[in-house]
This record gives structure tokens, C-alpha cells and sequence, in this order.
């Protein structure tokens, strides 16, 4: 792939030992591509771990904070993996793709951990790293199924959000699924990867655009601010050992109820009992300085820092800076940032920033 | 990528162009092209003296934040508006319509302009670039 992504004049970054592409062109022509159509990116650096046999939902029910064995076939579930303590180790996606085999996609940074833990975790299942031998193609955008659906046979009005199918995308094998990191609905092509550059021409090829151009590709900058408008968090930013998913907002994640133990129980639990001690939330700056990861939080007007910020972009959408932060449980506004030294106001909103369900 | 042979440069990715006593001011084609979509410019004031070397304001792109630095000394005689609403400018037209401020410069015991030691030549400025990878 990476010829491709040359030929497209991407400007490349090395990422978790990848060497990815950041941005094509403007970053943010790639942003408003996937909001008003349909963009294409490269996402071969996630890892991709199968768990599979016939104890295998069991097995990772212990494993992560949900419960895969409920997921039907066919299905898929935002988790994480916890420490015993109740820290994030990662946020995954889990699809069960037959009633033995799951496929857990896992951040490429943590993708090393994620594996050792689930050979850990899991002695009853067998565990296989498949990222090298998996490629991952997302279309993502409004017209991302009117696209796709011109050169699969998969029917996919019946692929539900959060459900995907093994089918062909131009006459190449894939796993199917209607997910992504954008907030647009969208899909995710797993394949072999000698067949992804195949995969991602015929997907160009199928929504020419002007001058013989193809579909726009989209790089890391785009997913970044995508993700963020829609209040996703990022492992390393929002989530990381010193949170628990109560923090993050995502305490919907963790099934207590479910049946028997899991790593990380006893310290959820009374977290769920105590309540957080830190809450994620999202911010809109006044001013056109753009709050950054790690700019202090702080209380108006007495100025008291309460939090940090750990995401933080202009939104191409809303043509505001926009950030998510954490600041202390049961702090209140008005917020400010301290932006390089100067504190710029900044407003509480409810996140996500964008909805597409919202929209006209 | 672009580095017209008429202007100087300096390390921090600045052009000059310098015409009598005024020195017009932007970013270079590679600052821009690295930075990404610049959607913010903060830039100093009408009438503020600069100095070369010393930020005197911001860049602001998708990704990160950038000083902007004076290449010269002197007092800023005007600043590009247009910026505001449209602050693409920058990555559109880094060397024309995407300029920043202009300062007019002190004159030296020559008469002239006097510009600070260390400015780039466009020869110049590409080696660094590319040293930079």
C-alpha cells in the first residue's frame, strides 16, 4: 500500500512502528470529504487478534470488561481490557465472526499487550496474532454504502451499525463491518494484504470524482479530528492505566452483571460504587487558540487549575477549537485554558460535539 | 516545493522581501506544507516594535502551534487582515496573498535598510531544508 499512498502525495508518519500516511493534500478538505461524502482510509497499523474455539467467549469474558459470549455472530462490541486494578490497557472492538471465532482489534500501539494478556487471560481459547496477514480498509462518509455497495455483493442494508459479514470486495475475500472512528456511518474491510491495494482502487475507481480523480483518501490527521468531534476517546489521550473506563464516560462498557469473574472486578466495582474521581468533558474555546493535549484546565475566575486537557484540535465542522479534558470530580465552571500563558474561556458542552444523527 | 531566489529566509522558516525601508513578511512553503491547514494567524499589532529573533506571534494549524518570528528589527507598519477570515491563505499562497505583516525597517549609517546578519540566501535555505529532511 504504501506505493499507493506515494502516488497520492501523502505525507507519511512512522506511527506505533508504522509508517503511516498523516495527509494527502489539506487535512481538512479530508475532513469535510468524510462528513459530506465519503473518504478512504489506510488503517493496516491495527492489530488484529483472533481468539478463537469453542471456549472462546468464555474466555474473553474473563478477559475484558464485557460480555463477547452474549455477542450474536455477526456482531460487534466496543470493550476494553483492563488492568486488575481497573486501568484501560486498551480499548478494542470485538466481532464475533462465527460462534467460535472472535476478532479482537486492538490499538497498534498496544497491540504487543493486548496479545499478551489474551494468551494470559485466555487459556482456553487459542489466541493468534493475524496483524501482519490483515489489511484494513475503511470507507467512511455518507455515501459510503451507496459506494461499496458497487463493487460487493454483500447486501448492506441488512449490515446493521456495529455487525459485519464475510463477503468479496472486488472479487477479494473480506470481513465486512459496519464500524468506524469518525462518527459517519461507514465500513471496515478487513482483507488479505496482498489484496488491499486491489480493494482500495476498486473502492476509488467506484466514486470518480473530477478531473479522474478517485474517492479522496484520508490520513491520521482527518481520523484525528473526525474522532474527536465525535467524542471518541484515544487510547494515550483519553484513556491510559491511571483511568478506569467510569472516567472516560464509559462505564456502560463494564458488565457488571455479567456471570462469573473478570480481570480487573473487584477494583470496577468500587469504583462504580464510589464514583469517579476525575470527568471527561468537552470544551469549546472562545478564542481562535486552539487548546492542546496537556494544557492546564483551570477554575474561573479564581484561576485553580482543576484538570488538563487531553485532546484538542480546531474542528473543521464547527470552525471552532474544541478539546476534551478531565478535570476533578464535582469541579464546576466556567472553565478556562491555559493556553502557552494566557487563559482563554472556554464553554462546557455535552459531547460528542457532532452527531450525525442531529444534523439536517 | 517553492523558494523563490529573490527573497531571504531565516532558520525559523520566514521569508523577507525587502523593498526600500519595508520588509514584507511570511512563511516559507515548507513551514506551511509541514505545519498542515493553518487555521489561525496571531500577528502583532500596528505600530509594535519587533525585533529580529523574538517571536511576535502565532501560527496555529491542525496539528500544533508555531512562533512566529520577526526577521528584523524595527515597527510594524501593517498587518495582512484578510488572514482572518481566511487563514488557508498561508498554505494556498504562502509567498503571495498569504503574507503576514510588514516592518518598516530602521535605516542603517548607510542609509539603507539595515537588515540583521544571518538571514538566508533561497541557496541557502533549500540546504537547510533538506538537512532537515
Amino acid at each position: 500500500m504504501r506505493a499507493v499512498h506515494e502516488r497520492l502525495g501523502a505525507t507519511m508518519t512512522e506511527f506505533a512502528g508504522w509508517l503511516m500516511p498523516l495527509r494527502y493534500g489539506s487535512e481538512t478538505a479530508e475532513h469535510n470529504a468524510v462528513r459530506s461524502a465519503a473518504a478512504l482510509f489506510d488503517l493496516s497499523h491495527m492489530g488484529e487478534i483472533a481468539v478463537t474455539g469453542p471456549g472462546a467467549g468464555e474466555a474473553l469474558d474473563y478477559a475484558v470488561c464485557g460480555q463477547p459470549s452474549a455477542l450474536a455472530p455477526g456482531r460487534a462490541r466496543y470493550t476494553m481490557l483492563c488492568a486488575p486494578d481497573g486501568g484501560v490497557l486498551d480499548d478494542l472492538v470485538i466481532y464475533r465472526q462465527a460462534a467460535d471465532r472472535f476478532l479482537v482489534v486492538a490499538n497498534a500501539a498496544n497491540t504487543a499487550v493486548v496479545l499478551t494478556e489474551l494468551r494470559a487471560r485466555c487459556p482456553g481459547a487459542a489466541v493468534q496474532d493475524e496483524t501482519a496477514a490483515t489489511a484494513l480498509v475503511a470507507i467512511q462518509g455518507p455515501n459510503a454504502s451507496r459506494i461499496l455497495s458497487r463493487v460487493t455483493d454483500l447486501p448492506l442494508d441488512g449490515v446493521r451499525y456495529y455487525a459485519g459479514a464475510y463477503s468479496q470486495v472486488a472479487g477479494c475475500p473480506a470481513w465486512i463491518a459496519r464500524t468506524g472512528y469518525t462518527g459517519e456511518d461507514g465500513f471496515e474491510i478487513f482483507c488479505a494484504p496482498e489484496d488491499a491495494e486491489r480493494v482500495w482502487t476498486a473502492l476509488s475507481d467506484a466514486a470518480p470524482g473530477p478531473g479522474g480523480a478517485g474517492l479522496p483518501a484520508a490520513g491520521l490527521a482527518a481520523r484525528d479530528t473526525l474522532r474527536l468531534e465525535a467524542g471518541m476517546p484515544l487510547y494515550g489521550n483519553e484513556l491510559g492505566l491511571d483511568v478506569t473506563p467510569y472516567e472516560a464516560g464509559l462505564g456502560r462498557v463494564v458488565r457488571l452483571d455479567k456471570p462469573g469473574d473478570f480481570v480487573g472486578r473487584a477494583a470496577l466495582a468500587a469504583r462504580a460504587a464510589d464514583g469517579p474521581r476525575r470527568t471527561l468533558i468537552g470544551l469549546v474555546a472562545r478564542s481562535r487558540r486552539v487548546p492542546r493535549h496537556g494544557y492546564a484546565v483551570l477554575s474561573l475566575p479564581a484561576g485553580a487549575q482543576v484538570g488538563a486537557v487531553t485532546s484538542g484540535a480546531p474542528s473543521p465542522t464547527l470552525g471552532v477549537p474544541i478539546a476534551m479534558a478531565y478535570v476533578e470530580a464535582g469541579s464546576a465552571g466556567p472553565y478556562g485554558i491555559d493556553v502557552r500563558g494566557k487563559t482563554e474561556p472556554a464553554d462546557v458542552t455535552e459531547l460528542p460535539f457532532y452527531d450525525r444523527s442531529k444534523q439536517g | 516545493m517553492s523558494v523563490p531566489v529573490e527573497l531571504r529566509y531565516t532558520e525559523e522558516h520566514e521569508w523577507v522581501a525587502i523593498d526600500g525601508d519595508t520588509a514584507s513578511v511570511g512563511i516559507t512553503d515548507y513551514a506551511a506544507q509541514s505545519l498542515g491547514d493553518v487555521v489561525y494567524v496571531s500577528l502583532p499589532a500596528v505600530g509594535t516594535a519587533v525585533s529580529a529573533g523574538e517571536p511576535c506571534g502565532e501560527v496555529e494549524s491542525t496539528k500544533s502551534v508555531s512562533d512566529l518570528y520577526s526577521p528584523v528589527d524595527g515597527e510594524v507598519s501593517e498587518v495582512n487582515d484578510e488572514l482572518d477570515d481566511d487563514p488557508g491563505l498561508v498554505n494556498a499562497e504562502p509567498y503571495g496573498a498569504g503574507w503576514m505583516f510588514r516592518v518598516r525597517v530602521a535605516a542603517g549609517s548607510d542609509g539603507e535598510a539595515a537588515l540583521p546578519p544571518g538571514l538566508l540566501s533561497a541557496a541557502e535555505y533549500e540546504e537547510l531544508t533538506k538537512s532537515a529532511g
